[in-house]
């Protein structure tokens, strides 16, 4: 009797949940199938009739096309920087004793609270000085150095799990420090590694403030920040539908992402390598 | 194989603390060494820093004729088990034990030759493609060996790999790492807090305590001649008992009543002091009215209350509470609490044969023997009564069946 009315309550809060974080996805779906016109006029949920002119739209316009562009290759390159970066980091932070060790963390909880805004003038001007105004490298950077603290405290978490006697093993059976951590540290802390590559890329892949600030064209505007730059057919249309489909096109790999990996993510690997 | 040679080895840690202090320890070309004292003694501190996890702070370590102060872990080819395994969790089983193969880049078919083999004599044959996660306590152990004995260590270090299985299993694989050590020969040095595998496995013990070593030697010279009163009173179980005495020409008065010394050695030992250490092991007693009257007249019979009796089966003991004076009782409180024990309070502890019908609060008369009583100096713990012709007998002994159980290893088929 108490079991079956705790899961009713389950249910009933699950629900809630799903539809509270769900809604809004399914609102945008709705409204990328929907006919240009549609929107202001007709007051329904569904469209009235569905339509793909949105998505040939989109793609057809060299404003997305390159922004989605610049946002995947920004993005990769920044994750994968960060990530190999944040694993070397986080390696000596969880095994070495050096002198710092507390202030280098520290230091990157900081960069982590610093407020993006207030840096956003700055890195303007000095961008532009130097050369990196609406480039790349101008997004990566910034991409990398706040993504660092967030990777490298999940990755120094991660290494100080695995346990010192795994590489003492390693370096009695004959290996090389730099092949203890190849061989038995890095394959221990794959979901770590994975975990950190996945928030370091959403956060580069959702970044607005950066992207519209620091670029000026097609070179280098990632797609959040191109999203705003999006027009209707005339001025008295409003592109909302365009920019639904545009949005549910950039979450369409979040989504896979997190499917394809989530596995990994939790699986804990370390299981069975010592006393259970 | 080679020897391993410890000189003057010290451990400081960066508070200054010596963990291990000026220890020089000689294991022999295929010995079977034990490292032996409580929690915090330096014992895993020695034996990291013989594989090389650990720096030396002074002294000279060497391995073979190689000196290995400064020689990196993987280049001192020693082969290791850790207390908890430190099994690769993302490998099977095979890869687990073919690791230090693969490292040292040996050819496929070797690799798969060789762990077969090594998997057959520790029988994990049927496990090799499954991963550690999977395994029960005792077959990660055996992996751990597998991992250890498959290529050819100069030798094997045993971090108390036993102190994470149950009693019965440890029995088992206690048994079975004697029996491996004698068939490979390899020397090895294995590091417990556990009585049992000391007496048992090892060529030679040594014990140490608080990062000094008090004494080294086969489990019988440390059992039955001891140093001092910590050696003493760490082998064995139960513990020897130490009773505070006067001493009273050839008599000693101990709580428990007056003893005889009819040993002159013993008596001349006790000479000249006022107060000693009695130590007497508990089988050293026995029930009165069970020892025989030629028997009876080798030791002596004391009259002592029982306060508790605990029956096993296979033998009985008895604890006898006794009155020791201030100074002395927190002296040897301090003594067990070293030995990782608790004593609350002053008691001997009396094994008595399972036949033996003495009950919980009778005033009972016990026979001691007094032919084996050790007799300590208080001050500094040092044992008066050594008998270093026995000790020189009992080394030779010891000497004479590791050669025959080596021999027999040569000799052995295959």
């Amino acid at each position: 009797m108490e079991s079956a009315r705790s899961k009713a309550l389950w249910i009933a809060v699950s629900a809630v949940i799903l539809v509270w974080a769900l809604f809004p996805v399914l609102w945008i779906v709705m409204l990328s199938f929907k006919q240009p016109g549609e929107i202001g006029n007709v007051h329904r949920f569904l469209p009235k009739k569905w339509t793909w002119e949105n998505y040939h739209t989109v793609f057809a316009t060299d404003l997305f096309t390159s922004a989605l562009i610049n946002s995947i290759g920004i993005s990769l390159i920044a994750t994968f920087v960060g990530v190999v970066f944040a694993t070397l980091v986080a390696y000596a932070i969880a095994r070495l004793d050096f002198p710092g060790k507390k202030i280098i963390l520290s230091f990157a909880l900081a960069i982590a609270m610093f407020p993006v805004v207030s840096l956003v003038g700055p890195l303007f001007n000095l961008w532009r000085d130097i050369g990196l105004y609406d480039t790349w490298p101008g997004l990566i950077i910034p991409y990398i150095s706040f993504a660092l603290p967030l990777a490298i405290w999940t990755l120094s978490a991660f290494f100080r799990e695995i346990p010192w006697e795994m590489e003492q093993a390693a370096q009695v059976d004959g290996a090389t420090s730099w092949q203890a951590f190849r061989k038995v540290i890095v394959p221990l802390a794959a979901p770590g590694v994975f975990t950190a590559a996945i928030l370091t890329f959403f956060f580069c892949w959702n970044d607005f403030v950066f992207g519209i600030s620091l670029t000026s064209t097609g070179n280098a505007r990632p797609v959040p920040a191109a999203l705003a730059f999006f027009s209707g057919e005339s001025q008295f249309e409003q592109p909302t539908t365009a920019i639904c489909a545009a949005a549910v096109v950039v979450t369409v790999p979040v989504v896979v992402i997190v499917l394809l990996f989530q596995r990994r993510i939790v699986a804990g690997l370390t299981s069975g390598a010592v006393k259970g | 194989m080679a020897a391993i040679t410890m000189s003057n080895i010290v451990k400081k840690y960066g508070d200054g603390f010596p963990a291990v202090n000026d220890v020089s320890l000689d294991v022999q070309d295929g010995e079977f060494m034990i490292l032996v004292g409580p929690s915090g003694c330096g014992k895993s501190t020695l034996l990291r820093m013989i594989v090389g996890l650990e720096d030396i702070t002074s002294g000279e370590m060497r391995i073979g004729d190689k000196v290995v102060n400064t020689v990196a872990p993987r280049q001192r080819n020693l082969s290791m088990v850790f207390q908890n395994y430190a099994l690769y969790p993302h490998l099977t089983v095979f890869e687990n034990i073919a690791f230090p193969l693969r490292l040292a880049k040996t050819p496929d078919e070797e690799v798969r030759r060789r762990v077969t083999e090594t998997a057959g004599l520790l029988e994990l044959t049927e496990h090799l493609e499954r991963k550690p996660a999977n395994l029960s306590g005792g077959q990660r152990q055996r992996v751990a060996m597998g991992r250890a004995i498959v290529r050819q260590a100069d030798a094997f270090l045993f971090d108390e790999p036993l102190s994470n299985l149950d009693a019965k299993l440890r029995g088992q694989m206690r048994t079975e790492i004697a029996r491996l050590q004698r068939r490979l020969g390899v020397t090895t040095v294995y590091v417990t807090h556990d009585q049992t595998e000391a007496m048992t496995l090892g060529d030679r013990v040594a014990v140490l305590r608080k990062g000094v070593l008090q004494q080294v030697g086969s489990p019988r010279e440390l059992y039955e001649q001891p140093v001092n009163l910590f050696v003493a009173g760490f082998i064995g179980s139960p513990s020897m008992n130490f009773l505070p005495a006067s001493v009273e020409g050839t008599q000693l008065v101990t709580p428990l009543g007056r003893l005889d010394l009819r040993d002159p050695a013993k008596a001349a030992a006790a000479a000249g002091r006022e107060v000693v250490l009695v130590g007497i092991r508990p089988e050293a007693f026995e029930d009165a009215s069970l020892v025989g009257a030629d028997k009876r007249a080798t030791g002596q019979t004391v009259r002592a209350r029982v306060d508790v009796t605990e029956w096993l089966g296979n033998e009985q003991f008895a604890y006898v509470p006794y009155e020791a004076p201030a100074d002395l009782a927190a002296q040897l409180r301090e003594l067990s609490r070293e030995l990782d024990g608790d004593q609350l309070r002053t008691q001997a502890v009396v094994a008595l044969d399972a036949a033996s019908l003495i009950a919980a609060g009778d005033e009972a008369e016990l026979w001691v023997d007094t032919g084996r009583l050790h007799i300590f100096d208080p001050a500094t713990g040092e044992n008066l009564t050594r008998d270093e012709e026995r000790v020189a007998e009992l080394g030779r002994h010891a000497e004479r069946v590791r050669l025959s159980q080596r021999g027999a290893r040569q000799d052995a088929p295959g």
